[in-house]
C-alpha cells in the first residue's frame, strides 16, 4: 500500500476562486491551524507545473503562488482564458473555478 | 484634534446589498467620525459600465442609502461614496444623484454636497497613448488609440486626492465616480493626518463591510478605529466576531499578491504586518509599510460593445443523444451556417460537461443523466442576433442523429417564449495604467446643495 493521500479540500478549511480583476482568476488555500499549514507548505506539493495541469494551463499562465503566513495561506493567481463576460465565457465572478485545486490529492497522513 | 483616533463605519460592503438595521445602529453607537460606503466593482462584469447601468436595484439603493443619510443627519458627519452606480461613469453618477435627490427632497434634507466625476475623455487619453504615458495592467497589450475608440466608456479609478479635496471645499455628503475601494473610508483620516499605510490598510478591510467578520454570511457593516500606529477592526454585528483568521484572510480576497497592494501613487507593503486579537470580537493591525510609486498612475478600465445577445435555454434527457452531443451542436452549428455563413458568433453551453470552466475543464465526460444548454448568439444588429439563434434553436430541436429514437424533438424548453433577447453584450477592453502629473486632474469636482 502506497502512502496516504488526501485532497486539499479535506485539509483546508477553505478552498475559493475569485477574480482578481477581469483578466485574473485568484485560488486561495486557507488552512485552519498553523500546524496543517506549516505541515502543507513542507509538502512542496504545488507548483506552476502542477498547478497548470489541473487547469489546462501552459505553466506561465500560472503567474503566482503565494504562501501567506497570516492567514495560513496558499494563494495562486492565474491569467483567465477569457475576459470577464467576455464572448464565450462562463464565470463572470470566477467564483466556481476552485474545484479541481479543492479534489487535487498529495500525499497525507492523518496524525 | 486632540484624541489620535478616529472612527470609520462602513455601514455595508456594496452600496445597495442591503444594511441590516441592528448593525447600523450598534455601529452609529459607537460615534464614527465618518460612514464611507463603496458602490462599484468590475466583478459583475463589464455590461454595466458599458450600458450606464447600475448592478443594484434601486429600490434596494435607495432603502440603504436613506438609512446612511438619516444616520449623518442625526450625527452630522460626512459621508463618502466611491465608484456611485458601479460603473462609476457619467451616468452610473448621474442614476445615484437622482435617487439621493429624490430622499433628500423628500425627507428636507440639505447637504453641502460634492460631485465627482470619473469618466475620461478618449482624446486625452489617446494624447497619453502617443507620450508613452500607458501600460498593460494583467494583460500583454499595450494600448492602443483604436482600442480606445471603439471604447462605448472609460473610467479612472480615483485615488484618495478628490475625497480630500471635497472635504477641504467642507463638502458633507461625497458622491464620487469610480474610485479605488478604500478611498472614500480613509480619505477622512488620511486627511487628519493618520498614517497613510494603516489607513489604507484599514480601507481595504472596510471596504467590503463585514465580509472581513466571520461568519461570513450576508451584507453587513464593520468598524474602523485608527490610531497612531495601529488600526482596529470590529463587526458592530454582535452575533460576528472579526477574528486573526478573518481579516488576514480577507486581505486575499481578489488581491494577486496579498504583500503588496497597489493603489494609486504607490502600494502597501504587508510583510511586516501583525495582526493581533485583542478582545473576542476585535483585532488589531500594525506594521503595515506605504511604499511611493516612481510615479504617480491611475488605473484605466473601459468597455467596448460587441454586439447584441439573444439566447435560449433548453435542456437534454435523451441518453443517445448526450453520448454523441458534439456531433449534434456541430450539425447545428453546420445548418445555421448554411443560411447565415457569417457576422455573428453562435456559442453553446453544455452545462453537465464544461458549462461552468469551459476551457479550463478537465473533466471530459459527461456523468449526468441530463444536460443543460445554453444556445447564444452575438451579432451586430438585434435583428441579426435574433434570427440566428431562431434558427439554431429550431435546427436544435428537429436535427436528426444516428440512433435517434425520439423523433419529435431534441430539446426541452422550459419557457415560452423560448428566445430571450439579453441586448447589448460588451467586454472589458481597457484595463491599463496612465501616469498623471496631478492626481486631481481627471476628476472634477462640483458642489451642489441636496
Amino acid at each position: 500500500m502506497g502512502p496516504m493521500r488526501r485532497t486539499i479540500g479535506e485539509i483546508a478549511a477553505f478552498v475559493t476562486s475569485k477574480n482578481a480583476g477581469p483578466f485574473l482568476l485568484t485560488l486561495d488555500i486557507v488552512f485552519p491551524d498553523r500546524a496543517t499549514y506549516e505541515r502543507f507548505k513542507a509538502l512542496k506539493a504545488l507548483d506552476r507545473v502542477t498547478i497548470a495541469g489541473l487547469y489546462g494551463l501552459m505553466a506561465e499562465d500560472v503567474l503566482k503562488i503565494i504562501e501567506f503566513d497570516p492567514a495560513y495561506a496558499v494563494k495562486i493567481t492565474m491569467r483567465r482564458p477569457i475576459g470577464s463576460g467576455a464572448l464565450g465565457e462562463s464565470d463572470v465572478y470566477g467564483a466556481q473555478q476552485h474545484v479541481p485545486l479543492m479534489e487535487h490529492a498529495v500525499a497525507w497522513e492523518d496524525t | 484634534m486632540s484624541a489620535r483616533r478616529m472612527t470609520i463605519l462602513a455601514p455595508e460592503g456594496m452600496l445597495g446589498y442591503g444594511i441590516p438595521p441592528r448593525s447600523m445602529a450598534e455601529g452609529m453607537r459607537r460615534n464614527p467620525d465618518a460612514l464611507a460606503v463603496d458602490a462599484g466593482s468590475t466583478d459583475p462584469g463589464p455590461y454595466y459600465l458599458g450600458a450606464g447601468l447600475p448592478f443594484t436595484n434601486r429600490r434596494a439603493f435607495k432603502r440603504d442609502l436613506s438609512m446612511i443619510l438619516e444616520a449623518a443627519q442625526a450625527r452630522r458627519i460626512p459621508v463618502l461614496i466611491g465608484s456611485a452606480g458601479g460603473g462609476g461613469g457619467t451616468p452610473h453618477l448621474e442614476w445615484t444623484l437622482d435617487v439621493y435627490q429624490e430622499i433628500c427632497r423628500e425627507r428636507g434634507y440639505r447637504f453641502r454636497t460634492a460631485v465627482i466625476g470619473a469618466e475620461v475623455d478618449k482624446d486625452w487619453i489617446k494624447a497619453q497613448i502617443a507620450r508613452g504615458r500607458t501600460s498593460p495592467l494583467d494583460l500583454d497589450t499595450p494600448l492602443r488609440a483604436a482600442e480606445v475608440d471603439r471604447s462605448t466608456r472609460i473610467v479612472a479609478q480615483m485615488g484618495y486626492e478628490p475625497f480630500m479635496r471635497a472635504l477641504d471645499m467642507d463638502a458633507k455628503v461625497v458622491i464620487a465616480g469610480r474610485a479605488y475601494d478604500p478611498a472614500p473610508i480613509g480619505a477622512l483620516p488620511m486627511r487628519a493626518g493618520f498614517d497613510r499605510a494603516l489607513v489604507i490598510h484599514m480601507g481595504k478591510i472596510l471596504e467590503c463591510g463585514g465580509a472581513a467578520a466571520y461568519p461570513r454570511h450576508g451584507s453587513d457593516s464593520l468598524l474602523g478605529f485608527i490610531e497612531e500606529d495601529a488600526f482596529i477592526v470590529e463587526p458592530p454585528n454582535p452575533d460576528k466576531v472579526c477574528t486573526v483568521a478573518s481579516v488576514a484572510a480577507h486581505t486575499l480576497y481578489e488581491k494577486a499578491d496579498p504583500y503588496l497592494l497597489h493603489l494609486p501613487g504607490g502600494a502597501i507593503d504587508l510583510t511586516r504586518t501583525t495582526f493581533e486579537q485583542i478582545s473576542a470580537r476585535q483585532v488589531r493591525v500594525r506594521g503595515t509599510r506605504y511604499v511611493k510609486a516612481p510615479q504617480y498612475t491611475l488605473k484605466l478600465e473601459g468597455v467596448r460593445r460587441v454586439g447584441y445577445r439573444t439566447l435560449a435555454i433548453a435542456g437534454v434527457r435523451d441518453p443517445v443523444l448526450i453520448s454523441q452531443i458534439d456531433a449534434y451542436l456541430e450539425n447545428i452549428r453546420t445548418r445555421v451556417a448554411e443560411t447565415y455563413p457569417d457576422g455573428y458568433r453562435l456559442i453553446f453551453h453544455v452545462y453537465g460537461r464544461d458549462g461552468v470552466m469551459g476551457r479550463l475543464e478537465q473533466v471530459k465526460e459527461i456523468r449526468s443523466h441530463e444536460v443543460g444548454l445554453v444556445i447564444e448568439v452575438v451579432a451586430d444588429d438585434p435583428d441579426t442576433s435574433a434570427a440566428v439563434l431562431a434558427l439554431a434553436r429550431s435546427a436544435g430541436l428537429h436535427v436528426t442523429y444516428p440512433g435517434r429514437k425520439a423523433i419529435a424533438g431534441n430539446l426541452a424548453f422550459p419557457f415560452s417564449p423560448s428566445d430571450i433577447k439579453a441586448g447589448e453584450a460588451y467586454e472589458f477592453n481597457v484595463h491599463h495604467l496612465v501616469v498623471v502629473d496631478d492626481p486631481l486632474e481627471l476628476f472634477p469636482i462640483e458642489i451642489i446643495e441636496s
